[in-house]
């Protein structure tokens, strides 16, 4: 396998980590502030900062870990995306910088505020839908290059319903997954009055998220035809994803094996992930970059690759000590440590 | 309106930059404080020490989350604001920016681990063995993005070819000639920040409420940290001087209003120009740039006037240049003189004049950081790439960089006020002694009185 195919599968996993990790987080502190809201927060709150407080930085690294990758490996990237991104991108990078100081201002500092909970929760879904354009821009049709420079087409942006039912579907599957991970862990805390509630959200997330995949799907054959051949082509990692909603559904609504519950969701966000992933190869960006035009040197890609084994080596086990301390460990999850 | 474009640029990058080099610091420096203060009080069994780690780790997340914050905000500004720059740079220096990733996701998990386990093992070293981690990640992540700092400033590792680097090695551009000296600089500098900051916030307690053995115990270490530091921040300045005068010698010679090449130099302090680049109203020390510059009084140093004066560093470095040096005098200084009254009995080093230094010394500390930092970048202009890419070849040509502008200083405002209001709440409402008390309350309720 050449390096930049192992790049771009090894970024597109960091993605997809970071699609779980930071929808567990982002749904979070929107299902934080609602329950502040409507009086609910004694039930859930304590629940959701137990477990995001020794975690929320490393949710911001996965973030930057790909993006750096990605500009590492295929530095064409940066020129394209760079110039048509500037303005969302910096959007993004506000609503990043005011959610995550503002996180730890609430946490760690001596006053809770509603006004800190507010800009927290509501910048967990303004980030989905800003980070989500660079999906839609990939598709190609947004960016123009006139004369050497690169803009983008809001006009056309704006108007499309495909960036629409992508941002939606962002938005809704941030708050799926993250209720479904929070329900996982209410019940390894037995905390019965917190999982009541949020398996109430999970049950009510999953059907505008179901309709919503399916509303971008339809709208991505309209607009990349190349891109939804190649998914079709792929049916059956999408069926799969489809029947493990299913079960996902059939585990929260029965109210049992919750752990198994969630599994079923990563997995299904995972097939779906990689199919569209899979179908959009070899382009980074329709169609001005292709995975092979855009590699960096072999020398560079070669470096990375040797960097990144050795970089995991050191990851890997401090991740699953974070997991056995603050995730699995039970007493620590009920509160008692 | 190209022009308009690279300035507002690099305004932007320069405001991001000068806001997070503040956090970056502490975050680069604070953990060893932490670890030491931690591992003398487990040594010593005194409590206040261990308090001490406790409330500086508790000070330094809140202080973490807008370094993080800010350093996101730039690493994604160098490909928005400079596209032109990563599409060409990127090819060389994507290792060590990913390596970066790597040690701040190592310190971001052993972080989260630390301060969620204060109280989870029954030996207390292996809680103080998770600020290894925390403080080698702080500390690798400024090496290696100073590595990449170094390659814009001595670009190597690579061949110019039709305008794109090819036959990259990735590791010599990292080990370019500049990183020795400036991995050096910034990591003394860090350090000595940190302490500087953390004495003078003893020294200001002790000045409004009177002096205590918490507050005295944290000003003697960390005057000890920054004696120590001072010492070798100065070498350190003293290393990248020398290598100035041998690679980089335009950027010397602006700051020191060196024009023509001569030999046996004089080292000019402050002052001003004239019209006709005549110092006027400076101090000059004989010789004593070449001393600086080669080791040697006698030696020749290289003036401005042998380069293009396209190619010329803007003269304004020279004040940057003059205050940070002299601040890292001053901090030395301070620390000196509180250890000769601290062993000569005589005096009190804890008067009420030593103790207003050393607090001035924690915002002065800062200062120099900033004003070594523009010295640094400033100096190098118009090159982003010395050498290779012009700064106006690099930036992007999107007009709305301009109210981008306006939006981050917005943003940087409104953070860095939160953060002070945050942390002086934090502490005001809660000092020490009264901590110190309440903790050792429940100590002996536990009826287990060791520390250790």
């Amino acid at each position: 396998m050449s390096y930049e195919l192992i790049g771009i599968s090894v970024l597109w996993l960091f993605l997809y980590g970071y699609l779980i990790v930071a929808s567990i987080d982002f749904g979070a502190g929107f299902f934080a502030f609602y329950a502040r809201l409507t009086k609910q927060d004694h039930l859930i709150n304590r629940l959701i900062s137990r477990y995001l407080s020794p975690v929320w930085e490393i949710t911001n690294v996965f973030f930057v870990f790909f993006y750096i990758g990605i500009v590492g490996f295929f530095p064409d990237t940066a020129y394209y995306y760079g110039s048509a991104l500037l303005v969302p991108g910096s959007i993004a990078i506000i609503l990043l910088a005011i959610r995550g100081s503002f996180y730890a201002f609430e946490n760690y500092g001596s006053k809770k505020s509603i006004v800190y909970l507010f800009l927290y929760g509501a910048t967990g879904l303004l980030i989905p839908a800003s980070l989500s354009v660079a999906l839609t821009l990939s598709e190609g049709g947004f960016i123009k290059e006139q004369g050497g420079a690169v803009t983008l087409d809001y006009w056309t942006l704006f108007t499309n319903p495909l960036s629409w039912s992508i941002v939606g579907l962002a938005i809704v599957s941030v708050l799926f997954i993250s209720s479904s991970f929070l329900v996982f862990y209410a019940s390894r805390a037995e905390d019965h009055s917190a999982l009541k509630l949020l398996r109430n959200y999970a049950l009510f997330w999953s059907t505008p998220t179901i309709i919503l995949a399916l509303t971008a799907f339809i709208y991505l054959g309209q607009h990349n035809e190349r891109h939804f051949q190649n998914m079709m082509d792929l049916w059956w990692l999408l069926a799969l994803s489809v029947a493990l909603f299913m079960i996902a559904m059939w585990l929260l609504f029965n109210g049992r094996r919750y752990g198994l519950a969630f599994i079923c969701v990563m997995l299904q966000f995972f097939c779906a992930f990689f199919a569209y992933g899979i179908g959009q190869y070899p382009y980074i960006l329709d169609p001005y970059i292709t995975i092979q035009s855009s590699a960096t040197s072999p020398a560079m890609g070669l470096a990375l690759v040797v960097v990144f084994i050795g970089g995991l080596l050191l990851l890997i086990p401090s991740l699953i000590l974070v997991f056995k301390l603050f995730l699995f460990d039970a007493d620590y999850v009920k509160g008692k440590k | 309106m190209a022009i308009d474009t690279v300035l507002w640029s690099r305004l932007v990058t320069g405001l991001t930059l000068a806001f997070h080099v503040i956090f970056a610091t502490i975050g680069v420096g604070v953990p060893l404080m932490i670890a030491i203060a931690e591992f003398i009080g487990i040594r010593k069994k005194d409590y206040h020490y261990i308090l001490m780690a406790k409330r500086w780790a508790r000070g330094f997340v809140i202080s973490v989350a807008v370094g993080v914050v800010t350093g996101t905000a730039i690493s994604l500004q160098l490909a928005l604001v400079w596209p032109n720059f990563m599409k060409l740079a990127g090819n060389v220096i994507a290792l060590p920016l990913f390596m970066e990733v790597f040690a701040f996701f190592f310190e971001a998990i052993f972080l989260g681990i630390y301060l969620y386990t204060w109280d989870r093992f029954k030996n207390r070293y292996i809680h103080w063995l998770l600020t290894i981690p925390i403080v080698a990640g702080a500390g690798m992540s400024a090496v290696f993005i100073t590595t990449v700092n170094g390659f814009m400033n001595q670009p190597g590792g690579f061949v110019m070819e039709a305008g794109q680097f090819t036959a990259v090695d990735p590791v010599q551009a990292m080990l370019n000639t500049a990183t020795f000296s400036k991995v050096f600089h910034v990591l003394s500098s860090a350090y000595l920040t940190a302490a500087a900051m953390l004495a003078g916030i003893a020294a200001f307690a002790m000045l409004r409420k009177g002096v205590s053995a918490y507050h005295k115990k944290a000003l003697n270490l960390m005057m000890a940290v920054v004696l120590l530091f001072g010492l070798l921040n100065t070498l350190a300045g003293d290393v990248s001087a020398k290598f100035l005068a041998e690679h980089q010698p335009e950027k010397l010679a602006a700051a020191e209003w060196h024009f023509e090449t001569e030999s046996s130099a004089d080292l000019v302090l402050m002052g001003w120009l004239n019209a006709e680049h005549e110092i006027l109203g400076a101090i000059h020390l004989p010789k004593l740039l070449s001393f600086l510059a080669f080791g040697d009084f006698n030696a020749e140093v290289k003036g401005l006037e042998e380069f293009p004066k396209d190619e010329w560093p803007p003269l304004l470095v020279h004040y940057l240049f003059d205050f940070m040096a002299g601040i890292g005098f001053t901090l030395l200084a301070v620390s000196l003189l509180y250890f000769l009254f601290l062993f000569w009995k005589k005096r009190n080093e804890l008067n009420k004049w030593m103790l207003r230094m050393i607090a001035l010394s924690a915002p002065l500390a800062f200062l120099a950081v900033e004003m070594g930092w523009f010295y640094a970048e400033v100096g190098r202009q118009p090159w982003i790439i010395r050498g290779y890419m012009r700064v106006e070849e690099a930036a992007t040509t999107s007009p709305n960089v301009k109210v981008l502008f306006y939006v981050f200083l917005l943003l940087y405002i409104v953070l860095g006020i939160t953060c002070v209001v945050v942390l002086r709440r934090l502490f005001n409402n809660n000092p020490a002694e009264v901590e110190m008390e309440k903790w050792l309350k429940e100590k002996s309720n536990h009826s287990e009185g060791d520390p250790a």
